[in-house]
């Protein structure tokens, strides 16, 4: 679990690494922490997976990736999780899941997002994942995002 | 400062902004001088890489750099979350459910449920008061999908 010190560390740099040449030792003077503390505690949370990488998160639509589709699949439940898991290896898409139906509303329990640089391209790689499921397959629909009313990531709450 | 939808002009980005932004998808060392480390792997001094990531922020090709948390990992929890806002109200329910912190992402969809949202939270317990208080807030429906499994995580692009 977190102390407070790792929250603390994970809230001055959630919105982004100080751009200088020892950004970690920069973090620590905020802090008043040692420097090695920093990057040891970072390490650690590493480690454990509360933190996946410390990366740059590319804008697919600055790099010529805009059409960007929520395909949703009602793929009957005891194959959901195999094909699901062929669905979630093809390189074009970048998240999938398996997640409840909310009948009667939503009947769909498998969604994989695609990224193309056309809507063209997304329908191509909707027909490769129906071809997966082939006949577990009993429909499908496919959101394209028109806006992104948010985009900041995951932010710790609260001051513990 | 709001995210660029536009793909960026042909030949904005030039050979050694792609480098550092295919090298920096892939995780940043945690190093004393971890700009230095990925210059030297990529034959650029540090200074050139810490002026690129700056580029690269202010064209707008990427939205952040730094730690990406995993709040199941954490022991919190994330859900998506998905409302049927009517037309005429979709701007000011897009500014109630924006004013959660929790609200990681929210996105506009083509479909009669046109709102679609994360909610991230620390601890797993937030997830229901969240989606309870925007539905209160809203007087809408928050459907809610947490995620019994997940495949693969391979977000990245080759630039």
């Amino acid at each position: 679990m977190l102390d407070a010190i790792d929250r603390k560390i994970l809230k001055a740099t959630q919105g982004g690494l100080p751009l200088v040449p020892q950004p970690y030792a920069e973090v620590a003077k905020w802090l008043g922490l040692a420097p090695e503390e920093v990057t040891r505690r970072l390490s650690a949370m590493q480690e454990t997976g509360v933190i996946r990488r410390i990366a740059v998160a590319p804008n697919h639509y600055a790099l010529g990736m805009v059409a960007n589709g929520m395909s949703v699949w009602d793929v009957a439940d005891d194959t959901a999780e195999t094909l699901g898991e062929q669905v979630g290896a093809l390189p074009f898409v970048t998240h999938s899941y398996l997640r409840p139906r909310a009948l009667p509303q939503w009947p769909y329990n498998l969604f994989a997002m695609i990224h193309g640089s056309d809507r063209a391209e997304v329908e191509a790689h909707r027909a490769d994942i129906r071809a997966i499921l082939g006949d577990a397959l009993r429909s499908d629909d496919n959101l394209y995002s028109t806006r992104i009313l948010k985009k900041t990531g995951m932010r710790l709450q609260g001051d513990g | 400062m709001m995210m660029r939808r536009q793909p960026l002009a042909a030949g904005v980005l030039g050979p050694t902004d792609r480098a550092v932004l295919n090298r920096l998808q892939d995780g940043f060392p945690l190093d004393d001088q971890p700009f230095a480390t990925v210059g030297a792997e990529l034959g650029l001094t540090e200074q050139e890489v810490i002026d690129t990531v700056m580029r690269l922020r202010d064209l707008g090709a990427i939205t952040r750099f730094g730690p990406f948390l995993d709040a199941a990992a954490m022991g919190g929890a994330f859900c998506l979350c998905a409302m049927a806002v009517p037309e005429e109200r979709f701007e000011e329910v897009v500014t109630l459910v924006n004013a959660h912190d929790a609200v990681a992402h929210n996105y506009q969809r083509d479909h009669a449920l046109n709102m679609w949202f994360v909610l991230a939270c620390d601890r797993p317990e937030r997830i229901t008061a969240e989606a309870d208080a925007i539905e209160a807030e809203t007087g809408l429906a928050v459907l809610r999908f947490p995620k019994l499994r997940e495949f693969f995580i391979g977000f990245r692009v080759t630039a």
